[in-house]
């Protein structure tokens, strides 16, 4: 006999344990995010009104608005997408693609790894130096522009890995497929590989977007401001403007004594949370495409 | 000596081999996978090349189309002949070769589009744009692979959702689109049920009125069923090669007649 | 050369030779106690002989049976394939000399009751080199020797020789004595029934060559000396 019956008991006991012990640690987490959702919408949810959405900042916290913040950060996202995107995702096309398999390759990968985990400040002083004081005559100094090449410095190595993964993902039969048809190597990528890869890349690329519509710290850095009573020109000449985003916004409210401007904190972060989930949501949307395509 | 009557037995003679390889050999590093390759294949019947997994056979087919090009740290040496021309000279280009020898692989491989765009799209990477001219050529290829019949009323369908049998036709579609004249066939029915097996033979069988057939297989019966020349690889060289039914019935190496019958030692 | 890889085939092969030589070791008996009974004069040898037979033609059915489901499950090719078929048409071959035998046992009953009109010399020599033959041909079979058959095949002269000989020396005892007649009929058949047990024998032979070798010398016009 190969088991007996306190054996089989005692690995059915053991399957019992760890379910409870991944269903807990599931539930820890829910639970303390739950708390902390319910608690900030409660506070801040009364607070949301059309008026909040389309004022500026003021000194009461009655009349204060989040309107520059909010199209601040929606512009950013926006720039920042136009300038990682096709940069982040030419490099992995052309990392997967293109280049051979040598030590050159092996040395810019891990630097796109080590690149994502730099912490973001970093990226804050190097958009300071490099976007806001030297570029400054294209940029205008502490600009929208400047900011979203700042961003765009600070997703594109998760950009670059994410497209890659799923430039990699498409199996190497569908190459093989194409190549034997007689496509070049471009026609290869551009009609077989990428097509296919797209619902992923633009995962990924949303996904890392996401981070950056939350970051803080290295826009104060190179300068965003932290009251901005106008909106940016939404033209060429605009980019040069001053900005302010979402989470710089709900900071300055946090830091200050009235009650009045927690509740428009809190109110602040329903906004931004709002827009994560939006962002994250079409994420998932396109990767259930993807993969009832497949 | 003595003349036996062998009417059931004769190739082809007199016409000039389609593809004729001169002392091919593949290396991948240290490893020899093709080793001194001399054959010929004939035009417009089916050659099969028979041998256990890792005999080269595969690498080879691989040659006449260059697809090993692909492969990094791969050395190939010899003359590949189509024609006249060899195909690893100088001035010959690799893309244009492989519109004039297609390719169907083991595992069905359409793309994730239509099966419109499947069949279009060897034209439309070849330079046609013409609407007219590529439903013509879809519907012609799709006739061909024995498909439109179940196909012609869902063309904008997604490949994906046709059965294995069908995406393999679907493959052998796509591959005529760019009018070959020699397909290669990389055990194109090793992973179908036996109806839908049987239906590619049939197709192997019409096709080769047309086209030059060179196809790699496991399986022996499907050889002797389907070929009219029979290859027996093993390590890499090339042990035999002759009409199929001489070689199934009395071939004149006793390597080759040990694997046949399944005397694997 | 290796065995096959799976050995249940390798059996059913090897069970294969053997019903064959079990067959063609009955169907030699069967000559010899055929000549024997007409030469003694032996009813009972006669009878026995005949009934015989039933067991000769159970073994053919059972070696067809054999063939056919190798064919069937095991779709051999090259020399296992010419091996089966092979079989299946020795079989034959080997019940028509059955066949044979059986019916020079009944003649050799019809004889037993009368005198001899001549001593037997001939029909036990012809008996005798016929009864070679079929062993030889077997034995090439066997041991895969396509020299061992191809002598088979040069030995069916003589033996159509002896058939002549004893054909013109029957007409004159007939010519001679018109009551010797009946005698020498059967007597006559005895030697055309050896004479075609020697031509079955050279199929034998001929088949065996195609199976070693892989190439068919059957209907040709001349048997050739070397192959």
């Amino acid at each position: 006999m190969i088991t007996s019956e306190a054996h089989r008991a005692s690995r059915r006991r053991t399957v019992r344990l760890f379910e409870l012990a991944g269903l807990l640690a599931t539930c820890v987490g829910l639970v303390v995010l739950a708390v902390l959702v319910v608690d900030v919408f409660g506070d801040g949810l009364p607070r949301l009104s059309w008026q909040f959405l389309t004022s500026y900042p003021s000194r009461k916290p009655e009349d204060a608005g989040i309107l520059a913040a909010l199209v601040g950060s929606l512009w950013l996202l926006v720039l920042t997408a136009l300038v990682a995107f096709p940069i982040g995702v030419g490099a992995a096309i052309y990392l997967e693609e293109y280049s051979t398999q040598g030590r050159l390759q092996r040395v810019i990968e891990i630097n796109i790894a080590n690149l994502a985990g730099v912490p973001s400040i970093i990226y804050g002083l190097l958009g300071l130096e490099l976007f806001v004081r030297i570029m400054r005559p294209i940029t205008g100094g502490r600009s929208v522009l400047a900011g979203a090449l700042t961003m765009a410095l600070l997703v594109m190595p998760i950009v670059i890995i994410a497209a890659r993964e799923a430039l990699r993902a498409v199996a190497d039969s569908q190459r093989q497929a194409a190549y034997a048809l007689g496509a070049t190597r471009w026609q290869v990528t551009s009609r077989v590989v990428v097509p296919a890869a797209l619902p992923g890349i633009l995962t990924g690329t949303i996904l890392a977007l996401s981070r950056a519509v939350g970051e803080t710290a290295p826009l104060i850095t190179m300068g965003a401001l932290t009251y901005v009573a106008f909106l940016p020109d939404l033209s060429l000449a605009g980019l040069q403007s001053p900005f302010t985003v979402l989470p710089i916004q709900i900071f300055n409210w946090v830091s200050r004594p009235q009650p009045g401007f927690h509740v428009n904190a809190a109110a602040g972060i329903v906004v931004l949370l709002v827009v994560l989930l939006l962002m994250n949501a079409t994420a998932i949307i396109l990767r259930n495409r993807y993969q009832r395509r497949t | 000596m003595w003349s036996v009557p062998e009417a059931a037995l004769t190739t082809q003679a007199d016409t000039p081999a389609k593809v004729e390889v001169r002392d091919l050999s593949v290396h991948y590093g240290e490893t020899k996978a093709v080793d001194g390759v001399n054959i010929d294949i004939p035009r417009n019947q089916v050659t099969a090349l028979i041998g256990p997994s890792g005999c080269g056979k595969s690498t080879f087919l691989r040659c006449l189309n260059r697809m090993n090009d692909h492969i990094a740290g791969a050395q190939i040496r010899g003359r590949v002949v189509m024609d006249g021309e060899d195909v690893y000279g100088p001035d010959v280009d690799a893309v244009d070769l492989r519109r004039r020898v297609g390719m169907v692989f083991q595992k069905s491989n359409p793309f994730p589009k239509t099966i419109f765009e499947n069949v279009a799209f060897g034209p439309r990477v070849h330079g046609l744009r013409d609407a007219v001219a590529l439903r013509e050529i879809v519907e012609r290829s799709l006739r061909q692979s024995a498909l439109w019949d179940e196909v012609s009323s869902s063309l904008e369908k997604s490949a994906l959702e046709l059965s294995g049998g069908q995406q393999q036709r679907l493959c052998i579609a796509r591959a005529l689109a760019v009018e070959p004249e020699v397909l290669l066939m990389d055990e194109p029915a090793s992973a179908l049920d036996p109806i839908s097996t049987a239906k590619i033979e049939e197709l192997i069988h019409e096709l080769k009125n047309s086209y030059t057939i060179v196809i790699v297989t496991h399986n022996m019966q499907q050889a002797a069923r389907v070929s009219d020349i029979t290859a027996y690889f093993y390590l890499g060289k090339l042990i035999e090669y002759g009409p199929t039914a001489r070689i199934f019935t009395s071939p004149t190496r006793q390597e080759t007649e040990d694997y046949i019958t399944g005397r694997f030692g | 050369m290796p065995q096959h890889t799976d050995k249940a085939y390798e059996e059913e092969l090897a069970q294969l030779r053997s019903h064959v030589l079990e067959m063609g070791g009955l169907v030699e008996e069967q000559i010899a106690h055929a000549i024997r009974a007409l030469t003694e004069r032996d009813e009972s040898l006669a009878r026995e002989t005949m009934q015989r037979d039933h067991t000769v033609n159970r073994l053919d059915v059972e070696i067809d049976e054999l063939c056919i489901k190798l064919l069937a499950l095991r779709q051999p090719a090259a020399r296992d394939l010419r091996l089966i078929t092979t079989a299946l048409k020795i079989t034959t071959d080997l019940e028509r000399i059955g066949d044979l035998a059986s019916h020079t046992a009944e003649r050799a009953l019809e004889l037993s009751a009368e005198l001899p009109i001549k001593p037997y010399i001939d029909l036990p020599q012809m008996a005798d080199l016929a009864r070679g033959m079929v062993h030889q041909s077997l034995d090439a079979f066997v041991k895969e020797d396509a020299e061992l058959a191809l002598s088979v095949c040069a030995s069916d002269d003589p033996l159509d020789k002896l058939h002549a000989q004893l054909f013109r020396e029957l007409l004159s005892f007939m010519v001679e004595d018109p009551t010797t007649i009946s005698r020498a009929m059967r007597l006559l058949f005895v030697s055309k029934a050896l004479e075609r047990i020697g031509d079955h024998a050279t199929n034998i032979a001929e088949m065996v060559i195609f199976m070693v070798r892989g190439r068919s010398i059957r209907h040709m016009d001349a048997v050739p000396r070397v192959l």
